[in-house]
């Protein structure tokens, strides 16, 4: 189920993030608990909670009592931000490295995406 | 309702030699506790010493803060489920008999659940335990110990026989029912890879001695590797301690134990060398192998 790539929690938490931005999960969405969580995934339901801990520290989330936990209206548009952010750094730059070692020409990639924009619409 | 437990210097000899050589820890209670190690390495003396059906040699063991050995009050409330049927005696005992006795001498016991843990697992009721395969002997024990709802469950590698399909079935009832009705759960595993996700923390024993007790996601950043040109990761050694190491060509690849900052890692990155995750299992080989002891 995981990768073990980042510690469970931190990859349930990304998880939930994506549903975000994806519109999966709307603003004021309610999200399945924490126990919810732990027996789906099969993990120790500590281990859920700390994903939900950390998404409504950075604002993700947030907690009504006794009821359960919810979308926040800033979430979309800040998780948009911090993506957008990433993307370049992430996935432009190491795009670029890779073709710099293959010998492909900025041009070459640059034109690519803009034939690859055309059929895509 | 959950019960802590204690050990200070706590010290077991077993057939003249020593089984465990002097355990320091505290677990607070209320969770899912993994017990890990190879063969021979002191898991069931603990347990046995936890479910007092042995008397330390030295040192101190607190259940619930008393001594557990022959106390009428905790004695009931730890529960310990091994992979075989404890007396030859039982033998003769039937799968009904059996559990009612069980019922009999815990004062949590839920027969509901009992009952459908037997549905679950699928098993004969009018059957002797003598008659009983490998895996149904460990599922009727299992069944005892999820319905004892025990303050103190422990599942020594109670698995044993029971094919994958039960084996996750047990898992998702010890958490399940942990959720439902919170408890001390210890679970002895070698089969690190199929629990590790369920434990909140994790003893890992070695020769009679405990090697590390931690949360089980520090535990796992703990562990790296790192891969990359042979120079680039020579370079990252001092300091790291290796528990293992693989060369291939002139691509090197170390997998590390300890706490590595985001700043050597990104001068790794930059070096060219990948750093990737180590799974609890790997660590768990690599921390206990016969050559680094």
């Amino acid at each position: 189920m995981f990768d073990d790539r980042s510690p469970i929690y931190q990859q349930i938490a990304d998880k939930i993030k994506n549903d975000v931005l994806s519109g999966e999960l709307p603003a004021d969405a309610q999200v399945m608990s924490t126990n919810q969580y732990a027996a789906f995934y099969r993990i120790n339901p500590a281990t859920a909670a700390k994903a939900f801990r950390q998404l409504i520290d950075e604002g993700v989330l947030y907690k009504k009592r006794g009821i359960g936990m919810f979308v926040s209206g800033e979430a979309r548009p800040v998780l948009l931000a911090q993506r957008r952010e990433r993307f370049f750094r992430e996935v432009v730059d190491v795009m670029l490295a890779e073709a710099r070692v293959l010998g492909i020409s900025l041009d070459d990639v640059v034109r690519h995406i803009e034939t690859g924009r055309g059929t895509q619409k | 309702m959950t019960y802590s437990i204690e050990a200070r210097d706590l010290r077991l000899d077993y057939r003249g030699s020593p089984a465990l050589r002097g355990l320091d820890f505290r677990l607070a209670g209320g969770g899912i506790y993994g017990l890990i190690g190879r063969n021979g390495s002191g898991k069931t003396s603990l347990l046995s010493l936890v479910a007092s059906l042995m008397k330390p040699t030295s040192g101190t063991l607190l259940v619930d803060g008393e001594d557990p050995f022959e106390n009428p009050r905790t004695m009931p409330d730890v529960c310990l489920v091994q992979d075989r049927v404890k007396d030859s005696g039982d033998e003769m005992w039937k799968v009904g008999g059996y559990l009612r006795t069980a019922a009999a001498l815990r004062p949590h016991w839920d027969q509901e659940y009992a009952d459908r843990l037997v549905d679950l697992f699928e098993l004969p009721q009018r059957k002797r335990l003598s008659s009983l395969s490998l895996g149904k002997r460990s599922a009727l024990n299992i069944v005892i110990g999820l319905a004892s709802r025990a303050p103190v469950t422990i599942f020594d590698e109670a698995y044993v026989g029971l094919d994958a399909p039960s084996r996750y079935a047990f898992y998702d009832e010890v958490l399940s029912d942990y959720m439902a009705h919170p408890r001390t759960v210890i679970m002895s595993s070698h089969l690190v890879e199929e629990v590790d996700s369920l434990f909140e923390e994790v003893l890992i024993l070695d020769e009679g001695r405990l090697l590390a007790h931690e949360d089980t996601d520090d535990l796992r950043s703990r562990g790296v590797s790192l891969t990359g040109p042979t120079r680039a990761v020579d370079d990252l050694r001092p300091g790291l301690t290796v528990l293992n190491e693989q060369v291939l060509g002139g691509t090197t690849s170390i997998t590390v134990y300890g706490d590595l900052d985001e700043d050597t890692l990104s001068h790794a990155r930059a070096a060219g060398v990948e750093a990737g995750p180590v799974r609890l299992q790997d660590l768990f080989v690599h921390l206990t192998r016969k050559d680094r002891r």
